[in-house]
């Protein structure tokens, strides 16, 4: 491949901003083919922007790329290069899927590109051992240690051989051994594969060592550009470290000296921290397994460990957030008790993953944390503003965390946790991602913090040269602690060169065999990978499909609610609305209480409709009790009826109803004038007169429904309303949840068009709510005794349709929304409103105001009302139903092409 | 207390920054206090109002056009006069929800005294309308026949004279009902999942793992979601209540905004802790869509906002005096539209209270759990 000249990429005078934050000025630079090319630098300066522009993941602002011999400016060419390009991103395995398998990731990734199952399988062995993953195969991503699945991220990245390779800090929270390994497979393949560029960022300056050639950037900027032995000779210094500082301009590099720390005082302070027998289990699975140690005030105490070996769950322990299965933890001399609050503030706690607020400001964040620990009004500021300049977060103070590099945000997390002077400082791979001058200038303040203020750390790393500026440091494996001692003590004790071989050499003898670095080649398949890329693929819709069903075949919670939930729907409204009212609370003032008055009150104590409440006292009695509510309508009888009655006086009696809710008062009315129509033919029979009614015959013709049951009505409803809300609900948070999850990038990294996504997310959720219309159907026919009186294949063809253009209006949300709050709330009053209000589910269509109506028809759903209603009890077939079969396909369509277009292949 | 009072402050800062770094959610609350509202409440009516009549006129007489002409808003839509063979057809397509049928000959069988019949076909699937519609028309019909038999128009005078009137919205207007239970709705809608998913956003971001090493309890961690979304949708809904409701849709407001005010407090604190409760219940944020979706329509539709609870059977009434939106419902009702006082609602806002109580104790022993699982 790299017959195509000596250049893989280039970059011609590329700018980049966030907002007003400028990550690349005017970069130019050629990237030879076929080398392993190292991009260094401190965190934040543009390298993760130039890596994503070069892979096409990224929308280009100003300037050219090129790459792989087009331009990046060009949609097709980034088409036809998405198949060379593999990109792995920053963070542990934000590309993965949590509950997939290891082996079923890799699968994915496979079928994204198009390969054969032969094929795929024969790769993903061999990818497997040659990463010593072959024995976990069936474990889910998410229970994998950060360096599996840094290994495993690579898997998925050379599953299709690309010729480009572009790594975003691959091994930034890795152990050393892990790393090692890392580095070794990536040198294996090389060697079988010498026409393959590597694209690396890193914070790792031995890793650097040892690249083909390396860009050095600061600030948006190259500063230097060469073979790390060039970059050496240019500097005059005797390592690439101190190579790269004297590249610097002169105030970023700091005041770099060697870190010495000095011996701990010998007083007797007492213990920080005293673990005993420390146990966690999780199942069956013991993370923690009898772990004991000692840490003195005052004193820098290293924890180091493959990735996985329990360090962060022992910290969790001691931190109260998880309960230890057995053994004991003392704080300051004091058993710990999770919910103390005093202990609390004397410790601060940092996360191995990012934990803080995305949608605060670094201030906001500061100062959160400052009232929060209560520190004094005065001092807040101008703590918050100490901590900026202590971790150099000035410039980025009112920038928000998440447009921000990881070894920024990592720095933050640091001040946070130091901001109430914590006497103890629980700190989890703190350095992680961060660059080596700012770590430097972190471990200052940490020695600086243990010498002069006492504070005591617990903190755990990867870097062999942090491990040796601590007073002691532990080694754990597989939840066992091997080793304690001091750095300087541990490598005499074993006779290695140095700490990192001494670790390494543990490590080694405590591993399971089957976890060591796999001895077996990697045998390059020659690539059958059909080069032109197709513009639609059944295959990678279907294995986006396929991977989204086994999301939710195996998040059973979900799945339970998406199946039970239209259930208990149409059961609570199947029995709960009608529009029968009945039992209405009445009330009397009688005040004639004559045998005239009693007669006509007959009329009402005798009606089902009715319910009578003790008598009416008073005027006042009667305002009381309708204000209250208690009474729906009050009946008036005024003294003097029964005998104005009997002497043909005409007497008023008075009714008064219950306006508030207006259709109940409706209803009360119209059963009143039932009422007195039949007490009036009686009045008139008594006396002898012809009845002032009209002699005709009034036939009432109950259409579609002759026994006037609510549930003919409502059930037909219902499942209009459940296939809207549900199908909707469950395809809204798809796209939005990849956002927010990271895993977005394997839509704009891979071959992967809109259409063929999308669809792929919505095909499992149609034929999930498809069952569900089953279900439905068959609860309306078994438990409510409806029938199907006209057409049962429109009905069903009608269902899927629409079901079709209800998940794809979630789509739809899905694509264009942000945050998965937003999609929820969106998306539920986006399918309540409508289909509850106009639709015709209470209210018939015909009676809406014009512009109602509008919105009903705007929405599938009153569409989807017809069908249901015609073909369940108004018989009707496609003869009638056609016109809103054809119209919920045009829905979906129209759905999907606005999905479409909202979502964009690049990242803005 | 005066220091958690405090943290409780910070932390309700800390939500309210977070809502306000969402503008499409910003504009979507905004969109559903205020056109939401105004499209249901000028757009839904339940009772019989501009219904669609169609009248087959075989008759061709005067008392059957005299019917025809007495079929006027705002009860009915004018009717309109179709053939025969139109009626299948309308009521299929649901253009029409009665259709009238009156035989040839109607007018002279009448006079003739041989009580002749007329047909009133109805749209029984729209029940809503359906059967206090079908009442209004057979009394048209009633009373145009008898006038037409009489010769002449007035109203013969009856034994008894029953006035039946409508307090508190006397013409039974439905936007004033409709315009301010959906501001209730809604209230519930936006409490319920704000705080809910507040919450599950803080355990799928692992921020809730970095409040928990901090000097703040559970309770308060809680206490300032409810507060800082309370405050919010409160606030957005008292707007809404008389700019929209009062204001453009010109509802007038009966009793005290007070009290008004200090039952909407109530009732959102119940509400919002019900959000609580339900992210509790749920890992992801997928998994709590699906479950808070059929707990919202359930209190929308049987809380006695949209169908009077007495249309339910015993039992579900029963249960749904368990739900803080029924409870308020009926406090709204009491207090807006019959200026009732404190007297007489306070059963229901101590009803509200407790629920309130009872769901955030029940939240608060959840949470311990639901963090030790994560």
């Amino acid at each position: 491949m790299s017959a195509k000249g000596a250049i893989v990429a280039e970059l011609v005078n590329v700018s980049n901003f966030y907002g007003k934050a400028r990550a690349l000025d005017g970069v130019s630079l050629a990237l030879p083919a076929g080398k392993m090319i190292g991009l260094i630098g401190p965190d934040g300066v543009g390298k993760s922007t130039l890596l994503a522009l070069v892979s096409g993941v990224r929308r280009l602002q100003t300037g050219e790329v090129r790459a792989l011999g087009g331009d990046m400016r060009d949609r097709s060419h980034r088409a036809a290069c998405a198949a060379r390009i593999a990109y792995m991103p920053q963070g542990l395995g934000r590309n993965l899927y949590p509950t997939l398998s290891v082996f079923e990731n890799i699968d994915f990734f496979g079928r994204l590109f198009g390969q054969g199952a032969a094929e795929r399988a024969a790769r993903i062995v061999e990818l497997l051992e040659a990463t010593g993953l072959s024995s976990f195969g069936d474990r889910p991503a998410g229970q994998l240690s950060g360096g599996m699945k840094q290994k495993l991220s690579l898997c998925c990245a050379l599953i299709h051989d690309p010729d480009l390779l572009i790594l975003d800090e691959p091994t930034t929270g890795v152990d050393p051994l892990s790393r090692r390994q890392f580095w070794e497979l990536i040198d294996r393949i090389r060697a079988r594969r010498p026409g393959m560029s590597v694209l690396v960022a890193t914070a790792y300056m031995e890793e650097a060592e040892r690249f083909d050639w390396l860009a050095a950037l600061n600030d948006g900027k190259i500063i230097g550009a060469g073979t790390p032995a060039e970059l050496r000779a240019r500097t005059g210094q005797p390592t690439l470290d101190a190579a790269f500082i004297s590249l610097l301009p002169p105030e970023v590099r700091g005041d770099h000296q060697r870190i010495v720390l000095p011996p701990l005082p010998p007083d007797g302070g007492g213990y920080a921290i005293e673990a005993e027998n420390l146990t966690c289990r999780f199942g069956d699975f013991t993370a923690v397994d009898h772990v004991s140690f000692k840490i003195r005030r005052g004193e820098i105490f290293g924890f180091l460990g493959s990735n996985g070996c329990g360090k962060s769950t022992t910290m969790k322990m001691l931190t109260g957030l998880l309960k230890p299965s057995e053994g004991q933890a003392r704080l300051f001399g004091e058993t710990l008790d999770a919910g103390d609050m005093a202990t609390r503030r004397r410790v601060g706690y940092m996360s191995q993953s990012f934990s803080l607020y995305s949608e605060l400001t670094v201030r906001q964040n500061l100062r959160l944390h400052a009232e929060l620990f209560e520190l004094p009004d005065a001092e807040i500021a101008p703590r918050v503003d100490e901590m900026l300049r202590r971790f150099d977060l000035t410039e980025a103070a009112d920038a928000r965390p998440d447009s921000l590099p990881l070894g920024l945000r990592q720095r933050l997390q640091l001040a946070v946790a130091m901001i109430h002077r914590p006497e103890m400082l629980i700190l989890d791979e703190p350095t992680s991602g961060v660059d080596p001058v700012a770590r430097d200038s972190f471990w200052r303040m940490l020695i600086a913090l243990s010498r002069e203020d006492g504070v005591t750390i617990f903190i755990s790393t990867h870097f062999m040269n942090e491990a040796e500026r601590c007073d002691r440091i532990s080694l754990m494996h597989a939840g066992k602690v091997l080793a304690v001692g001091a750095p300087t003590d541990l490598v005499a004790q074993n006779g290695k060169p140095s700490l990192e071989e001494t670790f390494i050499a543990y490590l080694e003898a405590a591993a399971e065999p089957d976890g060591a670095a796999g001895a077996a080649e990697f045998r390059a398949s020659a690539a059958t990978l059909d080069l032109k890329p197709r513009r639609f693929d059944p295959a990678r819709l279907w294995a986006y499909a396929r991977r989204e069903s086994m999301e939710i075949l195996r998040d059973r919670l979900r799945l339970a609610f998406a199946v039970l939930g239209p259930l208990v729907l149409m059961l609570t409204f199947g029995y709960g609305i009608s529009f029968d009212v009945e039992n209405l609370a009445y009330a009397v003032h009688d005040q004639d209480n004559s045998l005239q008055s009693r007669e006509l009150l007959e009329n009402f104590s005798g009606s089902r409709y009715f319910r009578q409440k003790r008598d009416i006292a008073s005027e006042a009695d009667l305002e009381r009790r309708l204000a209250s509510g208690e009474l729906k309508l009050a009946i008036e009888i005024p003294s003097g009826f029964g005998k104005d009655l009997a002497s043909g006086k005409s007497p008023e009696v008075a009714v008064w109803i219950d306006g508030a809710m207006p259709f109940r008062a409706e209803t009360i009315r119209s059963y009143i004038t039932g009422i007195s129509q039949a007490y009036l033919a009686e009045q008139y029979r008594r006396r002898g007169l012809l009845s002032a009614a009209a002699p005709i015959n009034i036939e009432m013709r109950y259409r579609y429904n002759q026994a006037f049951k609510s549930v003919y009505s409502i059930i037909p409803g219902v499942i209009m309303l459940i296939l809207m809300l549900i199908p909707a609900m469950l395809t809204a948070v798809g796209v939005v949840r990849e956002k927010e999850v990271g895993s977005i990038v394997n839509f704009r990294a891979t071959p992967v068009t809109a259409p063929e996504f999308l669809l792929g997310k919505q095909a499992p959720y149609v034929a999930l709510s498809f069952f569900s219309f089953l279900l439905l159907l068959a609860a309306a026919r078994f438990l409510f005794g409806l029938p199907v009186s006209g057409s049962t294949t429109a009905l069903i063809l009608g269902a899927f349709l629409y079901i079709l253009a209800t998940t794809s209006l979630g789509i739809l949300l899905s694509s264009f929304l942000r945050t998965q709050v937003a999609a929820i709330f969106v998306t539920a009053v986006v399918s309540i409103i409508p289909t509850v209000n106009f639709s015709g589910l209470l209210v018939p269509v015909s009676s809406l105001s014009d512009a109602a109506r509008r919105v009903g028809l705007a929405f599938p759903c009153g569409w989807f009302q017809e069908i249901s209603v015609g073909a369940f009890t108004k018989g009707l077939g496609f003869a009638t139903l056609w016109p809103d079969l054809a119209i919920l396909c045009l829905f979906s369509l129209v759905y999907q092409l606005c999905a479409v277009a909202a979502l964009k292949k690049q990242e803005a | 207390m005066n220091s958690g009072l405090r943290r409780i402050y910070c932390l309700s800062v800390k939500e309210l920054r977070s809502l306000v770094a969402d503008p499409i959610l910003l504009a979507f609350i905004f969109y559903v206090f205020s056109f939401a509202i105004y499209q249901v409440a000028s757009g839904v009516k339940f009772e019989v109002e501009a219904a669609r009549v169609a009248v087959v006129d075989e008759d061709q007489s005067e008392l059957s056009r005299r019917i025809a002409a007495a079929l006027l808003p705002p009860l009915f839509k004018s009717a309109e006069n179709i053939a025969p063979t139109e009626i299948d057809p309308g009521m299929d397509r649901g253009r029409y929800v009665f259709a009238i049928e009156i035989p040839p000959k109607f007018a002279s069988d009448l006079l003739a005294g041989k009580k002749p019949s007329i047909q009133i076909n109805v749209d029984a699937t729209a029940m809503a309308l359906a059967g206090n519609g079908a009442v209004d028309i057979e009394n048209i019909i009633l009373q145009e026949s008898a006038s037409f038999l009489r010769g002449d128009s007035s109203v013969a005078s009856q034994p008894v004279n029953l006035v039946v009137r409508a307090k508190f919205n006397p013409d039974l207007q439905s936007v004033w009902f409709t315009s301010v239970m959906q501001v209730i709705n809604n209230i519930a809608i936006l409490s319920i999942i704000l705080t809910g998913a507040a919450l599950i956003r803080e355990r799928e971001h692992g921020t809730i793992e970095h409040l928990l090493v901090m000097p703040v309890t559970p309770l308060e961690i809680m206490l300032a979601k409810i507060f800082a979304n309370g405050a919010v949708i409160v606030g957005a809904s008292i707007l809404s209540l008389f700019a929209m409701v009062r204001g453009v849709l010109g509802v007038p407001i009966a009793g005290s905004t007070a009290l008004f005010v200090f039952g909407a407090i109530l009732f959102m604190f119940s509400v919002t802790s019900l959000g609580l409760l339900l992210a509790t219940y749920a890992r992801t944020m997928p998994q709590f869509g699906l479950l808070a979706l059929p707990v919202i329509v359930i209190l929308y539709l049987l809380s006695g906002s949209t169908t009077p609870l007495e249309t339910m059977p015993d039992w579900l009434q029963a249960i749904m005096q368990f739900t803080p939106n029924t409870q308020f419902v009926s406090f709204a009702q009491a207090v807006l539209y019959r200026g009732a006082g404190l007297d007489l609602v306070w059963p229901q806002l101590l009803a509200m209270a407790a629920i309130g109580m009872t769901i955030l104790a029940l939240c608060r022993s959840r949470f311990s759990k639901v963090i030790n699982a994560m």
